[in-house]
């Protein structure tokens, strides 16, 4: 998985977790509690959904680097190629 | 022992708060089965067939109602924790209500879902006490939603801002009718939580009632793979080493869970592991329904949403000495919401709710109970009309009525189980939902949201704080 299909991955999420939201134009730069309503019960569903959909832990310690779309990649993208690799 | 009742989470009780709590649960892969002992589900907010018609049980309007695209509040977080679209829930906001005081309600501050009705209502009444007004709602806009956590007076915080105790009851009257378990008086953080989702939110209702939300949770719940076992309470909390090792069923069978979310209420809980239900008294409601054959507009009553009316000096909520308190009460007419052009209710409904003493209720031999009813419900009714525009001749409303019904905190308990038949529970409300068992939580009623949405709220933060979690 590439860095942009995890980001893709992580939207898909957030559109359905926040369908009010929009998601055309959000910046991978910037924290996504900058730019979208969303709140600690909403980051607690982007963790459960990674869970749920793609068998992703990811421990409370580590919600932090779930700030925004570039850091999701960053942190994300080899736990999905760990995941693809074992599979 | 039998794998096929062994549960992840169990859930005592199919009201809104269980049904919200179940959805959370079983979409995030959780094995939960909920247990309700009547043959309907909504516990307090269900519904019910009479004469051919469907009646609310106890929804005059769902409150914490904000448009489309307004943010950060209760409705929107439950409509995304529960992955519902708004359409879906059909909410239409009301046209207008009042709060009125005095014998024939001459003093009268009306509101909407625009804040700003309320706002300039009270500046032209009370204009010394505009200011004053105007920082109680800047202390509940910054609240958090879910309160500060601190054990306070309503009354003393709203005195150190508002000096006329006219408004200071007017301001509680429908805060307290709409929520409070407690005499004379509201928690801070209830009042913060009430005073949001009535007057800074507001009012709507979907055409149908109660049933069009019940529909919509019923159906999620089902698709995310939730059981539910109807007709099938639980009569005791088999505890082991600190911890819920077995419930029982009414029917003798046991049910093993991991964890056990009650929305049944604190005493009533406890009362499943032994206790006798105790704690402060409750209060109760009673409530007339007349069903009319034309609009409550017809009969030249305007298009107020819901009258909150007072005729005594001081604003009185406690429990009665007598079966009811008539000085005080609720008008609802379910008829005047913002339904859309051709949209509307068949009939006309006119629903008067004021509190009632349940113990003066409780032991009554069933023909004074009937009778009991009968001679309330002219006296409600008669005491509700003050507060309207007078009908055109003294009959037209004995006229109009084609149907009628009443509950009282006899029928309340009979329903629901709810101690005292009370409609708000517990005066003591346990926000953290835990109790002396290290895997059972509290949510609904007790846990202290309120509301439809609110209690929908709590089941959804009581599955995600305990449960999905933990």
């Amino acid at each position: 998985m590439t860095n942009d299909e995890c980001k893709k991955a992580v939207l898909d999420i957030i559109a359905d977790i926040a369908p009010d939201e929009n998601l055309s134009s959000v910046k991978p730069d910037v924290r996504l509690r900058d730019q979208l309503q969303l709140d600690s019960m909403d980051f607690l569903d982007i963790v459960m959904e990674l869970r749920k959909r793609h068998g992703i832990e990811v421990p409370e310690a580590d919600y932090l680097r779930l700030a925004s779309l570039d850091s999701c990649a960053e942190y994300l993208t080899p736990k999905f190629n760990a995941l693809a690799a074992k599979s | 022992m039998n794998s096929g009742s062994q549960y992840d989470v169990a859930i005592i009780g199919a009201g809104l708060s269980g049904l919200a709590a179940g959805i959370r649960l079983a979409h995030f892969g959780k094995r939960v089965c909920i247990f309700e002992r009547h043959n309907a589900v909504g516990g307090l907010n269900g519904f019910y067939s009479l004469g051919g018609r469907k009646y609310d049980v106890g929804l005059h309007a769902v409150t914490n109602f904000v448009p489309a695209g307004v943010k950060g509040t209760p409705l929107g977080k439950i409509l995304r924790q529960l992955r519902i679209d708004r359409e879906a829930f059909g909410l239409c906001p009301q046209k207008g209500s009042r709060v009125a005081f005095g014998p024939r309600g001459e003093t009268a501050l009306k509101f909407s879902n625009d804040f700003a009705l309320l706002e300039s209502e009270v500046a032209a009444l009370f204009p010394r006490q505009a200011d004053g007004f105007r920082a109680i709602a800047r202390f509940v806009r910054e609240s958090p939603l879910s309160g500060r956590g601190t054990p306070a007076s309503a009354r003393e915080f709203i005195r150190t801002l508002v000096g006329d105790p006219l408004l200071e009851d007017m301001l509680l009257c429908p805060l307290m009718f709409y929520g409070s378990a407690r005499e004379e008086d509201m928690d801070l953080d209830q009042f913060a939580i009430m005073f949001r989702a009535l007057y800074l939110e507001g009012f709507a209702r979907p055409l149908e009632g109660v049933r069009t939300m019940m529909r919509v949770l019923l159906e999620k719940y089902r698709e995310a793979g939730g059981e539910r076992r109807m007709k099938c309470g639980v009569r005791s909390i088999i505890a082991r080493e600190g911890r819920v090792a077995a419930l029982v069923l009414d029917s003798g069978e046991e049910i093993v869970a991991t964890h056990v979310l009650s929305s049944i209420g604190s005493a009533e809980t406890e009362a499943l592991l032994g206790a006798a239900p105790a704690g402060p008294p409750r209060l109760g409601f009673v409530e007339t329904i007349s069903v009319l054959d034309r609009p409550p507009s017809d009969l030249g009553w305007g298009a107020d949403t819901i009258v909150f009316y007072n005729d005594s000096h001081r604003f009185s909520y406690r429990n009665p000495p007598g079966q009811v308190d008539v000085r005080s009460g609720i008008i609802c007419f379910p008829n005047n919401f913002e339904y859309g052009a051709g949209r509307g209710l068949r009939e006309g409904l006119f629903r008067v709710t004021c509190l009632a003493n349940y113990d003066a209720w409780v032991s009554l031999p069933e023909p004074v109970y009937r009778r009991d009813k009968l001679r309330w419900f002219a006296a409600i009714q008669e005491s509700a009309l003050r507060f309207l525009p007078p009908l055109g001749t003294a009959d037209a409303l004995d006229r109009a009525t084609v149907a009628t019904d009443m509950f009282t905190p006899t029928t309340v308990l009979h329903y629901t189980g709810h101690v005292g038949g009370a409609i708000y529970g517990s005066p003591m409300k346990n926000p953290g939902g835990r109790t002396a068992l290290s895997n059972l939580y509290l949510c609904g009623t007790d846990q202290g949201m309120l509301g439809i949405v609110g209690a929908m709220l709590s089941g959804i933060s009581m599955a995600n704080q305990h449960i999905l979690r933990g």
